[in-house]
């Protein structure tokens, strides 16, 4: 009879945890962040240069490859803009194209700046 | 006699058990999905929220916050510092002005498949005698950039004095009212709250929230469990 309890208690206690975990629906992000919002608020408020920038989204990216992860939409297309802000026009063309590649939905935006910037670089 | 005491025993379980699953679905008004549904919009261009609170932050801080929820639930999210500089290059300063831009034009420019207006509320610290709290409130309207069509609409806030407990006295309230209205501005507490109000405004999976997109692996499974 003790141990029928005991099995009884068990099974409430396991449809419990179903129960559970079936409203929070725990899952993974599905992109490794770091403190990329935190840079673009940053950004906005103008209280730190591109370089600090740089710096903290080329770790996220970094963080990120190192353990399978991708990166938020986003994160290179901004990372691109900062590099654009201290004059390397190279590395705002390449994260751009790797903005677009990881997330071909900006293709029509990311082209449309990609060209702006080729058009200034050639007026230069 | 032994019986009936175990099954009387077990019947609070029971209750709890329902309790649980009442918990899970909790009856809404139903939202109507049929325009989302039809849409599947994949790409989200979130223009610069509209502020109505006289704190000059809260734009960009919700502007910031916006692009998280809404990528975790499976959606392409513009570059929200670049849009905003895109707007710039055009003359476009006030996000009032931004929201009055056509679809077609936006579409054209950006190739997104729906736009996202904010509309802020209230972003701030109020100091209110006996509890002095930061809320931030916020709308949001979403619009297919293809039809014109808006495709959703919502509202969310949150406070810094959710699940606060009136203890101490009333002395002890108007103290700690003072000193939390001196911390909350020191260290950009609306920033914080603001990030919950994106949270629940912008999470799918929130009753009467957004759908998920297409990246998410629960795309077009919304509401399946209530069918």
């Amino acid at each position: 009879m003790e141990s029928k309890n005991i099995r009884h208690g068990l099974l409430l206690a396991c449809a419990c945890s179903v129960l559970f975990s079936g409203c929070a629906q725990q899952r993974q992000p599905l992109y490794h962040w770091g403190n990329f919002q935190s840079v673009q608020y940053s950004h906005f408020k103008g209280d730190k240069g591109p370089e600090e920038g740089i710096i903290a989204l080329e770790k996220v990216r970094e963080e990120a490859r190192a353990n399978g992860r991708n990166v938020p939409p986003g994160l290179q297309a901004h990372l691109g803009m900062l590099y654009g802000l201290t004059g390397r026009t190279d590395l705002f063309e390449q994260n751009l194209l790797a903005e677009k590649q990881s997330f071909p939905e900006s293709s029509v935006y990311l082209d449309f700046l990609l060209k702006k910037n080729q058009k200034q670089e050639v007026a230069r | 006699m032994k019986n009936t005491f175990l099954s009387l025993a077990r019947t609070p379980l029971l209750v709890v058990i329902l309790a649980l699953l009442g918990g899970c679905a909790t009856s809404h008004k139903a939202y109507d999905y049929t325009a989302f549904r039809e849409a599947r919009p994949a790409s989200i261009l979130v223009l610069p929220p509209v502020n109505e609170s006289p704190d000059i932050k809260a734009t960009h801080s919700m502007l910031a916050h916006a692009t998280a929820p809404l990528a975790e639930s499976g959606y392409y999210v513009f570059p929200v510092t670049l849009v905003d500089e895109t707007f710039k290059h055009n003359g476009l300063t006030a996000p009032a002005d931004i929201h009055e831009v056509a679809p077609a034009k936006l579409r054209e420019i950006f190739g997104a498949d729906a736009a996202l207006y904010i509309n802020v509320k209230q972003y701030g610290t109020s100091y209110k005698v006996i509890a002095s709290e930061t809320r931030v409130t916020a709308e949001a309207r979403l619009v297919d950039l293809r039809t014109g069509n808006q495709l959703w609409h919502g509202a969310a806030t949150a406070s810094s004095a959710e699940g606060d407990n009136n203890s101490g006295g009333l002395a002890g309230m108007l103290i700690k009212a003072v000193v939390r209205q001196i911390i909350e501005t020191i260290a950009e507490q609306g920033h914080v709250i603001a990030g919950q109000t994106s949270s629940r405004l912008l999470s799918a999976g929130m009753p009467n929230g957004i759908l998920h997109g297409p990246r998410s692996p629960q795309y077009q499974k919304d509401g399946q469990a209530l069918r």
